[in-house]
């Protein structure tokens, strides 16, 4: 075995996964793991875990696979990470452990993720369940959102004995795990589930149907409801769309809209009720992680389906993986393109959309090459059905609710990076909510100091 | 689970139901709204709050037959229980703030309710009166088979005028003519509330901006989560994009760009499916579910 190559992860077949709904990538076997781990170097000084957002002791538990101590690589694992079979599949290893990994230097990175989502899959098909604080201190805290930020904040406190409540607007717990990542990138009864069920299991309630800020406000939970401090873990809020002619006919969605339809909603599957539109030819518009995840969406439910962006493709800001599964499938990149208008029928329903090319000009305020529109390059191209994935903007239900709570000129709700302090005594903050959309991995990270932050405060009251 | 506590059959296709929902019972406000879900497969059906009792803790939903969930909803019994209940959603009604009371106090204020747009204006005429605001109401129906709450509405309205298309009670016409010809008779107002389909808030807009006479509407579009999160409510009011779920319900109708609005409420059906609720329903529904097309 040459160890400069990773052990290859078994997939779907592109051409039978873009018909179904079915997870893509199959993950290691005990034997493909136990290889992979050999292939650590055990660093002393491991800079894979300064890449990770919530600082897994990465070696410690490669080791253990290593040695075949699933277990025990589980219970590592877990001292850090609330949701570990969800971050194995989702989080951005390229850029944060894989990226520093000392293998890199000279071959291929170790596949921390692939290994972190080994051992959380043996552990929830062996029944092992993250150890629960030995005893309760008698303080409650409430977490706003059953999101990724959420539940870390929540399993946190948890093992630290709080007694933790969990307010969770949608049916559903599990926030974006649920409602945005499709079925086929991350299973919903199978990890999401089993992972929520695991946060349960350290002693967290979970309250689905209550909407922060309508329901009940951060300030009644505090003076009525005996919470001694709040994380508001709520997530993004309103997609954003272009301002161009034609965004408001029928056959034009956010993806956010499209993607609830078909995860949380379940349309694709038979029997449920939600609708969902199928169309033909589907033009996705945007670069994101979401805008992939519309695209092989859109694609599965049988469409012809675009992305269309206005950069190049170095400057897509979806993982190089999702970009590589969605080409595969068969989705078409027009790159270096952007819509001027969406054509309209006389129904009121997308005809198709005018695009114009683009080339990349100056570096701009990001350092990314802005893209400057090509004069008379605008053509047309037919299609039924448009989403937008332009990002979005902050909710403002809980920040005009809640009494001297700060939000910033995006009205994100400010909060310390290090202890997700807001400028409210006992609020805390965290996720999408704080920094506008940004990654699973990342809101962990939020939940994750909030909860240290919250423990700080409490423990000196 | 949500119990249902009491359910009626109000109309021909249209039921009330109780539902005991302790949180949103204790916080809901005239104007707002709520989602229900009637079971794992059910859609997330957004339904306007009809009155609350926050001692029993139930909050009041009045349901009519639009598709296949709103059927399943109302072959409820008392006894059964809905899966899913979230609230109060939506801003509540600006005339039913406490804040806004002397100044609502000065208004002279006329109400006009179509079809099942009767439900939504109840608890507004009713909270008002209970803060002693005495208000007009003009209830347009079709037909006098899908009339219902005339007793309780004349129990908390000032004047209640009741319009049918087909005359079969009270007024000949339908919301628009009986409006009409109150004006003609020198009845004046300085604030008017419209709620019920689209079209007909769409026409009662159009003849209060000709009389000059300030109209609040309250849209329901095709939604989906509710909070903010999935943007399928938006609408243009004013030339801006609106999202009638934290934005609204209640827009200025002189604002409102109700053929667009129209347009997207027919997203999901397909010409099969109008034809076969057409069929299923003959002439009880008349559009302003934003589904079955009547409203084109």
């Amino acid at each position: 075995m040459d160890v400069l190559k990773r052990v290859p992860v078994r997939e779907q077949e592109p051409q039978v996964r873009a018909k179904n709904f079915e997870e893509v990538c199959y993950g290691y076997n005990e034997e493909e793991a136990v290889a992979e781990a050999e292939r650590c170097l055990n660093c002393k000084n491991a800079l894979c875990m300064q890449g990770c957002p919530v600082s897994i002791n990465i070696p410690a538990f490669i080791q253990e696979v290593k040695n075949r101590n699933f277990e025990e690589a589980y219970q590592i694992i877990s001292q850090s990470s609330a949701l570990p079979a969800v971050c194995g599949r989702v989080c951005p290893q390229e850029s944060q452990c894989e990226g520093k990994c000392i293998r890199g230097f000279k071959g291929e990175p170790v596949s921390i993720g692939k290994l972190e989502r080994f051992v959380a899959d043996w552990a929830r098909e062996n029944g092992i369940k993250p150890k629960k604080a030995e005893k309760m201190n008698g303080h409650k805290v409430a977490v706003i959102g059953s999101g990724p930020a959420g539940l870390t904040c929540a399993g946190d406190l948890a093992k630290l004995g709080y007694e933790v409540t969990i307010f969770e607007a949608l049916h559903a717990a599990g926030g974006v795990l649920v409602y945005g990542i499709p079925e086929f990138r991350l299973p919903k009864d199978k990890v999401v589930a089993a992972e929520v069920e695991n946060v349960k299991a350290l002693g967290v309630k979970i309250e689905t149907n209550v909407v922060i800020g309508k329901s009940i406000t951060i300030d009644e939970l505090i003076e009525e409801e005996g919470f001694e401090a709040v994380f508001i873990g709520s997530g993004a809020g309103l997609p954003k769309f272009m301002g161009i002619p034609g965004e408001q006919a029928n056959g034009v969605f956010s993806a956010n809209e499209y993607l609830t339809r078909n995860n949380l909603m379940k349309a694709f599957q038979e029997g449920y009720e939600t609708p969902i539109s199928r169309g033909n030819k589907v033009v996705v518009v945007g670069g994101g992680n979401v805008a992939m995840d519309a695209a092989r969406t859109a694609l599965r439910l049988g469409a012809e389906t675009h992305i269309v962006y206005r950069r190049s493709e170095a400057e897509l800001p979806a993982r190089v993986e999702e970009v590589h599964h969605a080409k595969e499938e068969g989705v078409i990149f027009d790159l270096l393109q952007n819509p001027t208008e969406i054509l309209v029928d006389e129904n009121g329903w997308v005809k198709g959309i005018k695009i114009i090319k683009m080339e990349l000009g100056e570096p701009d305020a990001s350092g990314r090459r802005r893209p400057v529109e090509v004069p008379g390059s605008e053509y047309e191209i037919e299609c039924d059905t448009v989403i937008m994935s332009l990002g979005t903007s902050p909710n403002p239900l809980i920040s005009s609710t809640t009494e001297g709570l700060d939000i910033n000129k995006w009205k994100c709700i400010v909060a310390e990076e290090a202890t997700g302090a807001t400028s409210k005594e006992g609020v805390y903050a965290g996720g999408d909510a704080v920094t506008g959309a940004a990654t699973v991995i990342l809101a962990m990270g939020a939940g994750k100091a909030a909860a240290a932050g919250i423990h700080e405060y409490l423990s000196n009251k | 689970m949500y119990p249902i506590v009491r359910k009626e059959v109000l109309a021909d296709q249209i039921v009330l139901m109780d539902i005991k929902a302790p949180m949103v019972a204790r916080k809901c406000l005239p104007g707002q709204f709520i989602i229900a879900k009637t079971d794992e497969i059910g859609e997330r059906i957004p339904l306007t709050i009809c009155d609350y009792d926050r001692e029993a803790e139930t909050v009041t939903i009045v349901v009519q037959t639009i598709g296949a969930g709103t059927k399943r909803m109302m072959d409820l019994n008392e006894g059964d229980e809905l899966m899913d209940f979230v609230g109060p959603l939506g801003c509540a009604s600006e005339l039913c703030e406490e804040k806004n009371l002397e100044e609502t106090k000065q208004k002279k204020i006329l109400f006009v309710a179509g079809g099942l747009g009767i439900a939504p204006v109840y608890p507004q005429v009713k909270w008002l009166h209970e803060h002693g605001v005495e208000v007009d109401v003009i209830m347009g129906c079709r037909n006098k088979d899908l009339l219902f709450y005339i007793d309780e509405m004349k129990a908390v309205a000032k004047n209640v005028y009741v319009a049918t298309d087909d005359g079969s009670y009270g007024f000949h016409g339908n919301g628009c003519a009986q409006l009409q010809a109150l004006y003609d008779e020198g009845v004046r107002y300085d604030q008017c509330v419209a709620i019920g389909p689209m079209i007909m808030m769409k026409f009662t807009a159009l003849l209060t901006k000709k009389l000059e006479i300030p109209t609040i509407v309250s849209m329901n579009p095709i939604m989906v989560d509710g909070t903010g999160m999935c943007g399928a409510c938006r609408l243009m009011v004013g030339g801006e994009v609106k999202f009638a779920c934290v934005d609204g319900p209640e827009f200025d109708g002189h604002l409102v760009d109700f053929d667009q609005a129209m347009a997207r409420q027919q997203q999901y059906k397909t010409a099969e499916g109008r034809a076969k609720l057409a069929y299923e329903e003959g002439d009880t529904h008349h559009g302003g579910c934003g589904h079955c097309g009547g409203d084109e």
